[in-house]
């Protein structure tokens, strides 16, 4: 981290860039939040931990509107999300330096929580092994055990994009990234409907799902605009609360790089990444593995047309 | 508010007799907008025009629903009565309560409820409709022919008559086409190259006509009457320009064994060849893939004996990039493949034929010289044995379910010349039906039966078994004798179904011209507008709308020509107005409906943006009206909604779900 922060004091000082995208503690030790940090001061309160899960991609585009260029702080996965911006013309490559850190997974608190963990006090990170001080006494547990669920099907610790790189990263995945689908799949279409319809039920449409998502990046988002009949809309019944989700899969269909932010500042726990999810898994099989954010370049297969591409009725017969 | 008038047609029974149209209209006026609804026989003839004529006037009406038939058959009848009561045309919307409605339900009931929510969907488009001024767009005078086959050779040939500039591209390396292969034409035996190659030579003189041959068609871009199309020459390895037509090359040429494609592989060809004697142009092609040159590096040999230096290794496939005003598919078709039917033995046996190969079996400047002999031994048959609808008519998903309608007459014309040549070949013929409608055709069957008394059997075969004596036993049913037929016989010729050329479906993707479940190009209407394409600018000339003869082809082609004639000479054409517009205080910019726009008409630019006071430069999309057809993949692929169609807006559709869904 302090490697961090030296290189960040160095690039400010000498004028290379004049503002850093990072992280700096949060209400708790444990709760680090995205900053914009202006000079050397500010930079003392930078943080980067295990639990520096958020996303800086969608910083981006504001940061891109500014004179002169911007430090960012990317995470392996995050580079993802950078490039599908810059492909889609958000951000402007030029106004960004990237620094890409390295990554052995992100903490989840609430999987902490789950592990019978109450009063955290402060949290250290070793190599496998999380400490935690508590006011019952301390805890240690394996880090394997309480990360994030999507570093467990992590898309790997390359840095698709960067300009320099500071700091190892070890590989977190040991799961299939479409079992949770496939489970899903395999339900009754009741099943199905009944799972959603529990999950869903849950949203209190805080919107944070929506303000975190990197490909929710639209000016004016369609469900805040007077233009189309869907803004602001209160749920006045079981149906309309779907809604607002499934129309933000469709939007972010073939854009989405499963970053998992989604599902990660839910308030409510939906597992909201796996919409996105099974998006991701049809489009590969009808069309071939594809991963958003590769690269800047590549047009995705939504909107592009190929003469190998599936016929609609194979779409229907799948159902 | 818009004053709406709602008129319910009968279409005398077709809709009345399933729909309760009073009720419809009753129905209609009560909902927001509607001021008027009346009901009528026929509304499309000029007293219901004229109803709709004085409602405006009367009424002070601001917007038409018309309830009738698809928008696709009168849309424009109505537009233009609009514009005869002084509104503006785009203030009509059809509600189709015929096709999607009266036609499909046989229940008044239901089909009166439904005919009512269609309406109400329409009603409901109208309160937002406004009017829509058309633009004006340019034609290009040149036409695109893709298909060198007789087809594409007459309509290119009748445009060019016509004055205008006339592309063909054909894939093989000469024009001709299927009808090259063939020995003799039905009804009148004459000679098929004698009355062919004097057109392709017409068409190759011809000072209009340019003729791409070994070419391809590799990308359409633009609209009707402003089409651009990259053309692919592949390369030919030979200078066109240099060679001579001498022909020395393919003589020299030391890899000699390659299956001619012209002969249908009966025949060899060296790996530079020209596919037959009286190829047009008259310029021979390196086969690369079956070259020793460019499978080894080695040999070289067609240049060192080239008197004119054309042989050229190095020559690379180039793209022409062109404009057309119109495009007349006229790709054509091939015999289905028969792996499928080993109960014919076409696999096992060099004696089992297709009727095509029997073509080239036949002909003078075929594989055996036009001598009819037996393929695995050279002996002469005695008896041949033809099956007819050989995956025609064929219902059990190996073949097709459509008749191939040239194989009684071209079966009934193998067995004549036949038994003409040698008469002392039995010659026996299994049918389901023979179907001769045609000028002189039933005449020229009835002269195969009664004069050269070939042997017609009604009935099918179930096997043809090679037997060790060399012969093939052909077990067959003659339905009205309603007996078991064993015929051991020298040779068994299969007419076998036709299909539409393999490449079709790419091209049909490429034009956006749409296709049938059996790959044949459909008319936009299947009586009335037999030989253009529903999607505008784009004809259709011989088999590839499905199957025909040499002088329903010819006819069909002279048939495309005048419709592609008839666009070409117009100077303008007036542009849809249904365009797609960009909302830029909405617009991210994000470039990607611009990826998904077939028509290339969206373009970004950095443009200063006043949202609300709020002065930022930035990139925002803009669509170029000339170009947009109105197809609105945009629309749907824009996440923030900024796209939108005039005339199709989201909020219109959206009003007429609701509509629906209330």
């Amino acid at each position: 981290m302090q490697e961090l922060i030296t290189r960040g004091k160095e690039l400010l000082a000498d004028g290379s860039v004049v503002g850093i995208l990072g992280w700096k503690e949060g209400d708790f030790s444990y709760n680090p939040e995205p900053a914009f940090f202006q000079n050397e001061e500010e930079l003392d309160k930078f943080i980067y931990d295990g639990f520096c899960g958020a996303n800086l991609s969608k910083f981006m585009i504001e940061a891109s509107k500014k004179e002169g260029k911007t430090l960012v702080f990317l995470k392996p996965c995050d580079t993802y999300s950078f490039n599908q911006l810059l492909k889609e013309h958000r951000i402007d490559r030029e106004k960004a330096y990237i620094i890409g850190v390295g990554c052995s997974g992100k903490l989840s608190l609430d999987k902490i929580k789950e592990a019978g963990v109450k009063g955290i006090q402060k949290i250290t990170e070793e190599e496998d092994k999380i400490h935690v001080e508590t006011l019952y006494g301390d805890k240690t547990l394996n880090r394997s055990d309480v990360l994030l669920d999507r570093c467990h099907v992590c898309k790997g610790k390359e840095h698709r994009i960067f300009d320099e790189i500071i700091g190892e990263s070890k590989e977190t995945n040991d799961k299939d990234k479409f079992s949770e689908v496939e489970a899903i799949e395999k339900m009754s279409s009741e099943e199905k409907f009944l799972f959603f319809q529990k999950e869903l039920s849950k949203c209190i449409r805080c919107n944070a799902c929506r303000n975190v998502c990197p490909a929710c990046s639209c000016r004016k988002c369609v469900f805040d605009s007077n233009k189309f009949d869907s803004a602001q809309k209160v749920n006045t019944n079981s149906f309309e609360e779907k809604m607002f989700h499934i129309i933000r899969a469709f939007h972010v269909a073939g854009r989405c790089t499963d970053c998992g932010e989604c599902s990660r500042v839910c308030p409510e726990g939906i597992p909201l990444h796996l919409f996105n999810r099974k998006f991701i898994k049809d489009i590969d099989e009808l069309y071939g593995e594809f991963r958003a954010g590769e690269d800047a370049e590549t047009v995705g297969p939504l909107t592009e047309f190929t003469f190998d591409d599936a016929e609609p009725q194979e779409a229907v017969e799948r159902g | 508010m818009q004053r709406i008038g709602v008129f319910v047609c009968h279409c005398g029974s077709n809709i009345a007799a399933t729909v309760d149209v009073e009720r419809v209209a009753q129905y209609a006026l009560l909902e927001p907008g509607v001021v008027h609804a009346e009901d009528y026989q026929y509304m499309c003839s000029e007293a219901g025009q004229m109803k709709i004529i004085e409602a405006v006037k009367e009424k002070n009406l601001t917007g038409i629903v018309v309830c009738s038939c698809s928008p696709r058959m009168h849309e424009t009848t109505f537009r233009n009565a609009a514009k005869r009561a002084g509104i503006n045309p785009y203030m009509v919307e059809i509600a189709n309560i015929r096709e999607h409605c009266s036609w499909i339900h046989k229940d008044k009931e239901e089909g009166t409820e439904k005919a009512v929510i269609l309406a109400r969907a329409a009603i409901a488009k109208v309160n937002l409709n406004t009017p829509l001024v058309p633009g004006e767009s340019r034609v290009t005078k040149r036409a695109l022919i893709i298909g060198g086959g007789i087809a594409g050779i007459q309509t290119a040939l009748d445009i060019a008559d016509a004055g205008y500039e006339v592309d063909i591209v054909e894939k093989t390396p000469s024009i001709g086409g299927r009808m090259s292969q063939l020995d003799k034409t039905f009804p009148t035996l004459d000679c098929s190259a004698c009355i062919l190659t004097p057109k392709m030579v017409d068409a190759a003189a011809h000072e209009k006509i340019n003729i791409y041959t070994y070419s391809e068609v590799d990308k359409v871009s633009g609209f009707v009457g402003d089409f651009t199309v990259d053309i692919r020459k592949k390369a030919r390895s030979i200078d066109m320009d240099k060679c001579t037509g001498c022909g020395v090359c393919s003589e020299k040429c030391p890899m000699k064994k390659i299956p001619s494609e012209f002969n249908r592989g009966l025949g060899n060809r060296s790996a530079i060849y020209t596919p037959f004697a009286q190829a047009i142009p008259n310029v021979p092609v390196i086969d690369r893939e079956n070259c020793i040159k460019f499978k080894t590096g080695k040999c070289g040999l067609c240049s060192t004996v080239c008197q004119a230096g054309a042989i050229d290794y190095e020559q690379e496939d180039e793209i022409i990039s062109e404009k057309y005003g119109a495009i007349v598919v006229a790709t054509g078709f091939d015999t289905i493949k028969l792996d499928d039917f080993d109960e014919y033995a076409y696999n096992q046996s060099k004696d089992v034929i297709t009727s095509l190969e029997l073509e080239r079996v036949m002909n003078a400047a075929g594989p055996t010289k036009g001598h009819l002999e037996r393929l695995s031994d050279g002996k002469h048959p005695e008896e041949i044995v033809f099956i007819q609808c050989v995956g025609s008519r064929d219902v059990t998903c190996r073949g097709k379910e459509y008749c191939s309608k040239v194989c009684c007459m071209y079966t009934a014309k193998h067995a004549m010349l036949i038994r003409d040549k040698y008469p002392d070949v039995n010659v026996t013929v299994f049918y389901i039906d023979v179907r001769t409608p045609g000028k002189n055709f039933d005449e020229f069957y009835r002269r195969a039966v009664e004069e050269y008394n070939v042997n017609y059997v009604k009935g099918q075969v179930g096997k043809v078994a090679p037997m060790e004596n060399g012969k093939l036993l052909v077990q067959g049913v003659d339905l009205l004798d309603n007996r078991q037929i064993l015929k051991e016989a020298d040779m068994v010729v299969l007419a076998t179904a036709i299909e539409p050329e393999a490449g079709v479906r790419k091209i049909a993707t490429m034009l956006t011209a749409s296709i049938d479940t059996n790959d044949f190009l459909t008319e936009a209407h299947p009586k009335l507008r037999p030989v253009e394409s529903p999607t505008a600018g784009v004809f259709l000339s011989g088999v590839c709308q499905g199957p025909k003869d040499i002088p329903e082809t010819v006819a069909q082609a002279g048939a495309a020509a005048v419709k592609a004639i008839g666009l070409l000479a117009k100077d303008k054409l007036l542009t849809n107005p249904c365009t797609a517009q960009a909302d830029e205080l909405l617009c991210n910019g994000c470039s990607t409906c611009a990826n998904v726009c077939p028509y290339g008409a969206i373009a970004y630019e950095e443009k200063e943006i006043n949202d609300h006071g709020i002065r930022e430069t930035r990139r925002v999309a803009a669509v170029n009206t000339a170009l947009c057809q109105g197809c609105g993949a945009c629309t749907v692929t824009c996440p923030s909604g900024a796209m939108d169609l005039q005339g199709f807006s989201n909020r219109q559709i959206l009003a007429e779900v609701d509509a629906i869904c209330r």
